[in-house]
């Protein structure tokens, strides 16, 4: 066992148990409750004994365990639990998940689903959590028993003492121990022992979903609640110049039409702060088709934004003065500038060696240029948020993936202490990074403050896709300097975007080549961005393992071979020390998914394959797809994915992951995308953007994970990019077609 | 407004809405019936698929007035307990990921395994095919559903 000092601070965090259960609960508690499929049939107990926030016991043994994170898809709320469960050593089918609220005092500042960060930053104190209630329910048992806690022992919520033959579950010693103060040191199971962490559990909310049962935002329902939507304007550079309310408010169910300005001027905006639109009209009613018709009925008259500078809050409290840019962007513009960027400042991100003279010397120059659209993130659950405040205080209930910060930004905009603000998280329908940006929420309280009542904010799809924060526009050029004896010497590589670069320098293959210079360049834009699954690494990947390919192949190499000779190079003698990643699970992957395809071994007759690998996110993805063609189209018979993600909590679940990452990674590099005229994007609905559907997604995903004892690392994440590359690298294989711009979809038709 | 007798899951309820409203947003807003989701209201998503007289309907493209003495079925009229095969499989399969686009999958399933209670690999692709999964669950869900032609 590994001893865990509990810390002053979490003491204190843990101990605070009424902060884990506060008034919240009781008018959202068809929110917040959930039983799992298995615990249908047990009675709930009379009385729950809170040990610590985290979790309460009932008297009959039954633990209730809170998952403090937003569930957007990535199965933290049946993962999180597990790790409280495994420690409190108790029988997963007597436990019991509820979502937690925003708690920042007992949660810390890692509420948050971003960055594939949920299950590495509480491995610790969730494991804590549950180790410590175990340790409290020993004491009880032993000051009951009169027995030495040391001759104790706990097995599926039972606690024996063999020499006296006593034997009772936690439920018994539940009341004494949430009297007891919590014990300063705790010990922590190891990997050998788990009984929970690494065997799959289904969703804790399956039963729930599968039924139809309300759990998503726009299932909130409250006495007394309005509808509200928002008219924002129709192309980024637009500001609102005058409405007429008359035009809607005598339709039937239309309760006030107005205005919100979303920010104060003198307020620095926050990260998570949308920028475009602050100024919009406001239709409430009813209900929700009535609403939907007057927005349709709206007499509205834009104009061209005039200059506009915002504050935006820095680090450390320091606000800066932001201009954004004034005019119409088009996509015709952008993808001009994407490909000739010539007179724009080049910042250089790293060097490494000597590059120009590599360069000046190369027999050959392998140069290829690779672009991707902006796109939008499109979660099946458009954006929504229930919103009830009056004088003082607020209520905030929905699906936001940030809710500390929503709640800061709440906070701000209505001059109201944190303390009066309570946000209550439903289970989202997606987020990929588009409920990082809780403007909504801002939106949703000013607009229940105006009215004086109960909202529900709903985004209409076409509201969601067209005031979005959106994966930027990106390109990456690379080029391979080869020497006369068919040698890699030098690689350089100039990323470029609108308005962001997806360069990561210090990625691979940085570090296993000697002369290496990596440089980006901006445009900026009006069109608002944000982070988006897998965020630069999301294009870097596909743009990086393409070039790896043909490089190889220039080469006269084996792509896999030819990436686990340089992997071998970063890590026998690395280049540079800013390198992120561990060039060993790296090459693990590979190896992994090499054994898995048969690579070089399997003839599949028709089929031909590519690979790809890639690391963000602290995990390792490799891929090897089979295709053949049918025409211009690619029928993707199967993916193999190999994945380091260190220790797998949930394996099925992760499994799930991966398969779906592969699926919304070969969907982004084939179809869809977001394409501007004039400020205002063309694709406002499912009819224009092209999602992946099912008969386009590959037959069969095989998915298997590195045996690790490595904490875990991201997995929400880390399975999107790289089946991207290895998608065009296969179509290569078997068409003969390189692809660099994505979708590629008009690449395969052209 | 106008007064409508909607057949609901096997019982009669009244609403006083538009005539043009939606079934959708007659099942959300009036009758709390909200397993039936919002995706685009264009018919391009499925997340709104209910039954229409046995059928796979589009819940968001029927105006309440269409409807008349029509039977609908809901996700939450589809089992007493959640035990339709269909809704069995896609639990032993651990289908969702979000869940959002799930009913709609489930509903799009169950009349897609009536009209052919043995599909293949392609028929279950295509009869799948208008209903969009952002998570892309769509291996599991033709496994979820060759489970349920199986029982």
């Amino acid at each position: 066992m590994s001893t865990f000092k509990t810390k002053t601070s979490r003491r204190e965090f843990i101990r605070n148990v009424s902060l884990g259960s506060g008034g919240i609960i009781l008018s959202f508690n068809w929110l917040a409750s959930c039983n799992s499929t298995e615990r249908e049939l047990m009675a709930l107990p009379n009385n729950w004994y809170e040990l610590n926030g985290y979790l309460k016991i009932g008297e009959n043994g039954l633990a209730t365990i809170m998952s403090p994170n937003p569930e957007i898809g990535q199965n933290v709320k049946t993962s999180m639990p597990m790790l409280v469960a495994e420690e409190l050593d108790i029988d997963w089918k007597n436990v019991l998940v509820e979502q937690a609220p925003l708690n920042v005092g007992l949660f810390g500042n890692w509420q948050i689903a971003g960055g594939s960060r949920s299950i590495g930053s509480s491995w610790v104190p969730l494991r804590q959590a549950g180790a410590t209630a175990r340790k409290m329910l020993l004491m009880a048992a032993a000051s009951s028993w009169s027995v030495p806690i040391e001759e104790l022992t706990t097995s599926n919520g039972i606690i024996t003492h063999k020499a006296s033959g006593k034997s009772d579950h936690y439920g018994v010693f539940a009341e004494k121990a949430s009297t007891l103060e919590v014990p300063e040191e705790v010990e922590l199971k190891e990997l050998a022992d788990y009984k929970i962490i690494g065997h799959s559990k289904k969703n804790v909310d399956g039963k729930n979903i599968v039924t139809g049962k309300p759990l998503f935002g726009l299932d909130i329902k409250e006495e007394g609640m309005l509808t509200a939507m928002i008219v924002h304007p129709p192309a980024f550079g637009k500001v609102l110049k005058s409405f007429d309310a008359s035009s809607v408010i005598n339709m039937p169910g239309i309760k006030d039409v107005f205005t919100i300005n979303t920010f104060n001027d003198e307020d620095a905006r926050g990260w998570s702060d949308i920028t475009a639109f602050n100024e919009q009209v406001v239709i409430v009613g009813e209900s929700t088709w009535q609403v939907m018709k007057a927005k349709k009925a709206l007499k509205v008259v834009w104009q061209n934004m005039p200059k506009t500078t915002i504050k935006q809050a820095g680090w450390g409290g320091n606000a800066t003065d932001v201009s954004i840019p004034t005019g119409l962007e088009s996509s015709v513009d952008h993808n001009k500038k994407l490909n000739d960027y010539s007179g724009l400042p080049l910042q250089t991100a790293r060097k490494d060696g000597n590059p120009e003279k590599a360069f000046k010397e190369a027999a050959k120059v392998l140069e290829r240029t690779y672009t991707a659209p902006f796109r939008a993130h499109n979660t099946m659950e458009p954006m929504n948020f229930f919103a009830d405040v009056t004088e003082d205080r607020a209520i905030l209930s929905g699906p936001v993936q940030t809710p500390e910060a929503a709640e800061g930004s709440v906070a701000t905009r209505l001059k109201m202490p944190r303390e009066k603000i309570e946000v209550h998280l439903s289970r989202m329908g997606g987020g990929f990074g588009r409920r990082l940006y809780g403007t909504f929420v801002v939106e949703a309280a000013l607009i229940s403050q105006h009215v004086k009542a109960p909202i529900k904010l709903v985004y209409t799809r076409e509201d969601d896709m067209t005031y979005g924060t959106y994966r930027p526009a990106y390109t990456l050029k690379y080029r391979a300097a080869i020497d006369k004896n068919n040698n890699l010497t030098a690689i350089h590589v100039i990323g470029g975007g609108i308005p962001e670069s997806p360069l990561h320098e210090n990625r691979f293959p940085a570090g296993a080549i000697d002369n290496y210079l990596a440089e980006k360049w901006v445009i900026p834009s009006n069109i608002t961005i944000g982070a988006y699954r897998a965020p630069r690494s999301n294009f870097n990947a596909s743009a990086e393992q393409s070039f790896l390919d043909e490089l190889a192949e220039t080469l006269g190499k084996d792509p896999l071979e030819f990436r686990l000779e340089l992997l071998k190079r970063a890590q026998d003698k690395p280049v540079g020390e800013r390198n992120d990643y561990d060039a060993k699970r790296y090459a693990g992957v590979l190896e992994l998914v090499k054994k898995n395809a048969k690579w070089g071994a399997e003839d599949k007759k028709d089929l031909k394959r590519g690979v790809a690998a890639y690391y963000c996110h602290q995990s390792y993805v490799a891929n090897v797809v089979d295709v053949r063609m049918d025409g211009s189209k690619p029928i993707i018979d199967e993916v193999f994915a190999a994945v380091d993600c260190g220790i797998v909590v949930n394996p099925d679940a992760a499994t799930n992951l991966a398969e779906g990452g592969t699926v919304d990674g070969i969907g982004t590099a084939m179809y869809g995308g977001l394409s501007f005229v004039d400020g205002m994007p063309q694709q406002d609905n499912f009819d224009k953007y092209r999602l992946i559907r099912h008969h386009e997604a590959p037959k069969k995903v095989s998915v298997d994970f590195v045996k690790s004892d490595i904490a875990p690392t991201g997995m929400g994440e880390p399975p999107y990019p790289p089946v991207q590359a290895a998608l065009a690298n296969a179509i290569y294989s078997a068409s003969g077609k390189r692809l660099y711009h994505q979708p590629f979809i008009n690449e395969l038709n052209s | 407004m106008a007064q409508f007798t909607l057949n609901v899951n096997g019982s009669s309820h009244q609403v006083d809405v538009e005539p043009d409203t939606p079934i959708l947003w007659v099942l959300r807003d009036h009758l709390n019936l909200v397993g039936t989701k919002y995706g685009c209201g264009i018919a391009q998503c499925g997340a709104c698929t209910i039954h229409l007289d046995g059928m796979a309907t589009r819940a968001c493209q029927l105006q309440v007035s269409m409807v008349g003495n029509s039977e609908i079925t809901t996700i939450e009229g589809l089992s007493e307990n959640g035990d339709h095969p269909v809704q069995q499989a896609w639990l032993e399969e651990d289908v969702p990921q979000c869940g959002y686009c799930q009913t709609g999958q489930i509903m799009t399933a169950v009349s897609l395994l009536k009209n052919n209670p043995h599909p293949t690999d392609e028929e279950i692709e295509m009869g799948m095919s208008g209903n969009l999964c952002r998570c892309g669950t769509y291996t599991r869900i033709k496994k979820a559903i060759k489970r349920a032609s199986n029982s």
